[in-house]
């Protein structure tokens, strides 16, 4: 069948193998040669995706929760937004979420996800208690980061190439409500951002929306968005049951847009809209538009058309982060490739062999797939690797091993445990290939 | 609590339909052969929705088992849900009796054994809602699985006679036809993409047509527009038809 990621490029053809059960994974991996797990396909391009693909869509089920602790057992195939569902209502969190709640526990662990709280929380691997990993041999281990720490960190943000994640157990975090007291901080430009985010580096949780097609002295102008989750005394006079928020509706762009909507006129406007429509100040607003701004537009990635679209997230270190990012936002305005999302992060310290985050500054940044949009991207790697920093294999699709090499100093080591686990290379996905890892 | 039994719980159209009565604050009973299979999505179901859910061993065939099982539930549900029933062989069963006699037994003996109790407790009680998964094969007889439709046009006509009976006891009682599903029962077998429906598709139409305290459905919708025509082909032409 036509297998294709978020990003809607590439479209392949493939083999999807639907497993129910953990025998059912063990027959298809002893079976076949050589395959990639794959969840919701949220990845942007080709990380999940290969010709022989084992979807873990059946493998959805909670296995435990302990209300006393907040550990969540729960197979590779549930939904980041089946454990809000679940969870919320009894006063407990997601510890780290990225900006959409429709990835699955395996995909999330495979790309070692963060969220806007990654300063001071870190990705979500480092609230993992363990793993249980079905290797190339059929053997089923359980992984934990004290007993076998090497195939622990090799396996979060190892992009589901060590073996298939079958069940995570998650350390969730207590909340009172399901509301976040949220600040507005405006910046006229990239300097005042970063200096916005090292003031504030005491929330939970920061983002920044930036406008990318301003140029000139309104290089980087952005909404710094702070949060914190709300406590009782804070909301519950307000509401009769503080953790139960309303759903929001959602709609769907219900049909893929001609490529020409998307053009350097439209998103200019759109962001220069969304600018001026940010005010500063503070206000109480429920979890789901916090973390989740787009999931309540369903398909949204169609707005890009059947050309398909990508996204370029970097990170840069934080020393001399604002010079650089300067530097590289005047490269994207110049150009004219209009970004319609633009967001900026503050990471702090990070563990892991192909986890992306380090210290430091990370911008993500949508394009259409075009050309021209590709020939800025080469450049840009030159830029972001000569500087120490590297790219989101979660959301790549055209990285060469080179700006691979260069960014993910472990991944030698990362290949060695994984020659350890999987010695005939049955793990591989379109996108380890093109990186050089066979 | 309130309660759902789900009879033949390895179906795949159990889980979808368990969730919606789940979100809705039911307790989940979920009885059939397969345990493990059982216990892990009544785990699931208990985390999901923080409500009561069971799973117990049960065999719809062995009726001698029954009514010791009802009456070991700790206590007796408010909506029973009969998904039971297996596809069979129609080449064994025409070879042999005891092939035959299975299919008819998990198709429909079975079934009148553990519903006979269930209806008793519910007339005695007077409340309660029975739904009894039959299908569009019981609705003429075909060369390919003929046994096994003999066996839902039993079933069918069981349950109008269980509502027909129940109805001044206040007892409702759901009779379901659904059309192709995508489940492990056809899994393999070509079916037309475009009727053929979700598992999650036929809860959805199962579960607002048992809160909407309805008499029969067809699950998908249409299935009423394609029985109608084919019910109308008359005998003399259906015999030559090459019907799989």
């Amino acid at each position: 069948m036509k297998v294709t990621n978020w990003g809607n490029y590439p479209v392949i053809d493939a083999v999807v193998h639907e497993p129910r059960t953990t025998d059912d994974v063990r027959r298809i991996v002893a079976e076949e040669r050589e395959l990639i797990p794959r969840g919701l396909g949220r990845c942007y391009g080709d990380s999940s995706l290969n010709h022989t693909i084992l979807s873990t869509r059946h493998l959805d089920h909670f296995i435990a929760f302990d209300s006393s602790t907040g550990l969540l057992t729960c197979e590779a195939g549930v939904s980041f937004a089946d454990i809000v569902e679940a969870m919320v209502p009894r006063g407990w969190f997601l510890p780290v979420t990225p900006g959409t709640k429709f990835v699955t526990v395996g995909g999330a662990v495979a790309s070692d996800v963060h969220g806007k709280n990654h300063h001071v929380a870190g990705s979500l691997s480092s609230h993992i208690a363990s793993l249980k990993l079905l290797l190339a041999s059929g053997e089923v281990r359980t992984v934990t980061p004290e007993g076998e720490p090497e195939l622990f960190w090799a396996t979060c943000g190892g992009m589901g190439l060590t073996g298939v994640i079958l069940e995570a157990a998650i350390r969730m975090k207590r909340i009172e409500t399901a509301y976040i007291r949220q600040r507005i901080v405006k910046n006229r430009n990239i300097d005042e951002a970063v200096e916005a985010f090292e003031r504030n580096a005491e929330w939970t949780y920061s983002v920044a929306w930036i406008d990318c097609l301003a140029k000139g002295e309104h290089l980087g102008r952005s909404a710094l968005i702070l949060g914190e989750h709300a406590t009782q005394a804070e909301v519950g006079f307000r509401y009769r049951d503080p953790l139960s928020a309303e759903r929001p509706l959602s709609v769907a762009v219900p049909f893929m847009f001609p490529g020409f909507a998307l053009n350097t006129l439209t998103v200019k406007a759109f962001n220069a809209l969304r600018y001026a429509t940010y005010r500063n100040g503070d206000s109480f607003v429920e979890y789901e538009p916090f973390f989740y701004p787009l999931d309540s537009i369903r398909s949204w990635n169609r707005i890009y058309g059947r050309r398909g679209f990508t996204q370029y997230q970097f990170v840069v270190p934080r020393n001399g982060a604002a010079a650089l990012l300067r530097r590289i936002l005047s490269r994207i305005a110049e150009s004219g490739e209009g970004s319609f999302l633009a967001v900026l992060k503050l990471f702090g310290r990070q563990e892991g062999m192909l986890s992306f985050p380090m210290e430091g500054y990370t911008l993500a940044l949508d394009f259409a797939m075009t050309p021209e949009a590709l020939r800025l991207f080469s450049e840009l790697d030159t830029l972001v690797t000569e500087n120490g920093g590297r790219l989101y294999l979660t959301k790549d699709v055209r990285m060469n091993p080179e700006t691979f090499e260069r960014g993910y100093a472990k991944a030698a080591r990362f290949k060695e445990v994984k020659r350890s686990v999987d010695p005939h290379g049955k793990f591989l996905s379109l996108q380890s290939r093109r990186v050089g890892i066979l | 609590m309130r309660s759902v039994l789900f009879i033949g719980a390895g179906s795949d159209i159990t889980r979808p339909l368990a969730h919606r009565y789940a979100r809705a604050g039911y307790g989940i009973v979920l009885a059939s052969r397969s345990l493990p299979a059982l216990e892990r999505m009544a785990d699931d179901i208990r985390i999901r929705f923080n409500v009561d859910a069971r799973a117990y061993a049960f065999d719809v065939t062995r009726t001698e088992m029954h009514a010791s099982f009802y009456a070991a539930l700790p206590e007796p549900p408010e909506i029973v849900v009969c998904l039971a029933g297996t596809l069979g062989e129609q080449a064994l069963s025409e070879q042999d009796i005891g092939a035959a006699r299975q299919v008819i037994d998990a198709n429909f003996t079975g079934i009148v054994s553990i519903l006979h109790i269930v209806a008793a407790d519910f007339e005695r009680r007077k409340k309660g809602s029975i739904v009894g998964v039959s299908s569009v094969a019981g609705e003429r007889g075909r060369k390919s699985n003929y046994v096994y439709a003999a066996a839902k046009a039993g079933f069918t006509a069981f349950l109008s006679g269980l509502r027909n009976r129940l109805y001044p006891s206040h007892v409702h009682v759901l009779t379901v036809h659904p059309g192709f599903i995508r489940t492990k029962m056809i899994a393999g077998r070509e079916t037309p993409g475009i009727i053929t429906a979700s598992p999650e598709q036929v809860a959805k139409d199962i579960y607002e047509a048992q809160r909407a305290g309805k008499d029969f459905i067809y699950s998908r919708w249409f299935w009423r527009y394609i029985m109608l025509l084919f019910t109308m082909i008359p005998e003399s032409v259906a015999k030559k038809l090459d019907l799989r």
